[in-house]
């Protein structure tokens, strides 16, 4: 079948690891990988693997607007506010990796089918993609969600100098989408960095206060929502729970990173590059069937 | 002259760990007016971990941030109000700039040893808003001096004030104290401080030991009330103090009558040091782990030693207290396979 068209923009850690999910992909072909220094690491990397690469950041989509049906935005929240003006005049899909939070939220093991008509979403977190989805079960077989509360660890070297930066939005953003994905009153999103070595990986616990817990009406929900999951990020696990301990309901999971071109410890990283692939791959799998992509698609 | 030493005063922070965070509004305004009338010259108050900190992983507070600062204010016309705050629990909009609303004069933003430079933001804004800024490095054994001093000037760039080195888990003996004074003295241009605990029996004289080597900043708490087996004990530090020939600026007759009251309304059981607060020490594992670790430990009916050891092994760090769970649960798995 023909390969869908795609662009990753920004060529650091997040983009590169992309790329290189990419070029595994059935359903995707990387058209063109943007950044600003063709010197940088991930550029010399996307010329290895024979990808064609540009420096003109987004002036490249402007200037070639054919080039691709889709593209994952792995800049900043800033440059994402302007590149997606450029995505929605040329009718551009956009996976959004960046905290801009312009469109819908995006966790492809609970709302997958709901992102395919829209052209621009967020894939929130790496906190959020590892514990909405259990928020999302908890939240669909518990009477009366009052409260949950998320708390990551990950390994201090897996956090870069935008994360650090960044650490007040992650919190926000995350405790956002656990509203929203879990339908409880109140959220509250925790992150912890660890420095030991070897590096530890990610680890997510979800704590719920729930009217009555019923462990055993969420395991099956749980259960389910977990195989979707790993259907895209094989390294997902529960290690713990679900169990109630001090009246709450608690599930801890650990993700281990696939090791593209991050390590694989930085399990935080790939959830959240494995979740926008799998978004990816369904809407060229959509629009295979739509034949939507007839025209721009590159043929194997 | 006498050498000059501030006092800062986390009973009713720190103390909350040693009580599920259950100190009450009543409570706290009335050792804050004893604190006042002794002249303390900062109070800190809120939850065990700071600001923004209440949750199931730590422990949820019984009364708000809010109204503790609000009851704090009201109740110190002469100490200063400081509050702890760590990035990853506290954010700046829900929580500091709130902080800032109700009052509080002194801002000790808090970081794992090692990672400084989740801090820079808050500092920022704490320094941006004209209020009294600290960094303070927490779990400080878990890094070695070097890396120690490495961090703390990274929070001097920040715009911190002061820096405050906490020994989190109550894991030194005089010599690393004295060792890790000297080399933040080396490299910071601001005052150095330091935040004992108590679970080898250490508090005072590493307090001393600090102040030896130049610190002029020590914590103490009322009665020593604290996490694990407790911080070093103000009225002890101060007396200590007095007769090394420092100046707290503290009068020593009214701290000891705060001390009386804290032990007849606030601390339902004195610190002492526990079986279990040794084992915390020894294994370098946070202070704080205690209750939970007890808590858990009963559930999953495994011996609390054991978890304790099981966590330094894992090098968890405070925040990490999911953590009690996931090792009380795989400890009991081991022992029912050898049964």
């Amino acid at each position: 079948m023909k390969k869908t068209n795609v662009a990753i923009l920004g060529s650091g850690n997040i983009g590169t690891d992309l790329l290189v999910k990419i070029h595994r992909s059935k359903y995707l072909h990387c058209s063109a990988f943007i950044g600003r220094n063709l010197r940088s690491p991930g550029m010399l990397k996307a010329q290895e693997l024979g990808v064609f690469v540009s420096a003109e950041g987004i002036d490249y989509i402007k200037n070639n607007p054919k080039s691709c049906e889709l593209v994952f935005d792995a800049t900043s929240a800033q440059a994402h506010i302007e590149h997606s003006k450029v995505f929605k005049e040329l009718n551009i899909t956009a996976i959004d990796l960046t905290p801009a939070k312009l469109g819908p939220m995006c966790v492809p093991s609970v709302n997958l089918s709901d992102c395919l008509n829209e052209k621009n979403v967020n894939m929130v977190t790496c906190g959020g993609q590892a514990s909405t989805p259990i928020a999302y079960a908890i939240g669909k077989t518990q009477k009366n969600v009052q409260y949950v509360e998320v708390v990551s660890a990950i390994a201090s070297r897996s956090a870069g100098p935008a994360t650090r930066a960044n650490l007040d939005e992650y919190i926000h953003t995350t405790e956002e989408a656990l509203k929203k994905f879990s339908g409880a009153a109140k959220t509250k999103a925790i992150l912890n960095l660890n420095p030991a070595t070897p590096c530890i990986d990610m680890q997510t616990t979800i704590m719920a206060k729930v009217e009555n817990p019923d462990i055993e009406k969420l395991k099956p929900l749980l259960n389910e929502i977990v195989h979707r999951i790993q259907s895209y990020v094989p390294g997902y696990q529960i290690v713990v729970g679900p169990l109630v301990e001090n009246g709450r309901i608690v599930v801890t999971i650990k993700v281990k990173g696939l090791g593209d071109y991050l390590p694989a410890y930085a399990g935080n990283l790939d959830i959240i590059n494995c979740a926008a692939i799998a978004m990816a791959e369904e809407y060229a799998r959509h629009w295979a069937e739509e034949g939507h992509s007839s025209h721009k698609g590159k043929i194997i | 002259m006498n050498k000059k030493i501030l006092i800062s005063d986390p009973t009713l922070r720190d103390g909350n760990h040693a009580v599920r965070h259950q100190i009450t509004a009543q409570q706290m305004a009335t050792y804050c007016k004893a604190a006042d009338a002794a002249g303390i010259p900062i109070v800190e108050v809120g939850h065990g971990n700071g600001v923004g900190a209440s949750s199931l992983q730590l422990g949820e507070a019984i009364i708000s941030d809010e109204i503790m600062l609000r009851t704090a204010r009201e109740n110190l016309k002469n100490s200063l109000l400081g509050i702890h705050v760590i990035p990853g629990f506290a954010t700046i909009e829900k929580d500091l700039k709130k902080a800032i609303e109700y009052g509080v004069d002194v801002i000790r933003v808090a970081s794992h040893c090692t990672e400084a430079d989740l801090t820079q933001r808050h500092i920022e804004f704490a320094r941006n808003a004209g209020k009294n800024t600290y960094g303070v490095l927490m779990m400080s054994h878990m890094i070695s001096p070097e890396g120690l001093a490495e961090e703390a000037k990274k929070m001097e760039s920040y715009g911190a004030e002061s820096l405050v080195f906490m020994d989190s888990s109550g894991h030194y003996l005089p010599a690393d104290v004295t060792e890790r004074v000297q080399r933040l003295k080396d490299v910071l241009n601001i005052p150095v401080g330091f935040h004992a605990h108590n679970n080898l029996g250490m508090g005072i004289a590493n307090s001393v030991a600090a102040v030896e080597a130049g610190a002029t900043i020590l914590d103490g708490s009322a009665r020593g009330f604290g996490a694990g087996a407790g911080n070093a004990q103000i009225e002890v530090l101060v007396a200590v103090l007095e007769r090394m020939g420092y100046e707290t600026g503290i009068d020593l007759y009214k701290l000891l009558d705060a001390c009386d009251i804290a032990e007849a309304e606030i601390i339902p059981s004195l610190p002492t040091i526990k079986s279990i607060s040794i084992v915390s020490g020894l294994s370098g594992v946070f202070s704080g782990f205690m209750k939970p670790v007890e808590r858990v430990s009963k559930q999953f009916n495994v011996d609390p030693r054991d978890v304790f050891f099981e966590l330094g092994r894992r090098k968890i760090i405070a925040g990490q207290e999911d953590y009690i769970i996931e090792v009380a649960a795989e400890l009991a798995k081991k022992a029912e396979s050898q049964t």
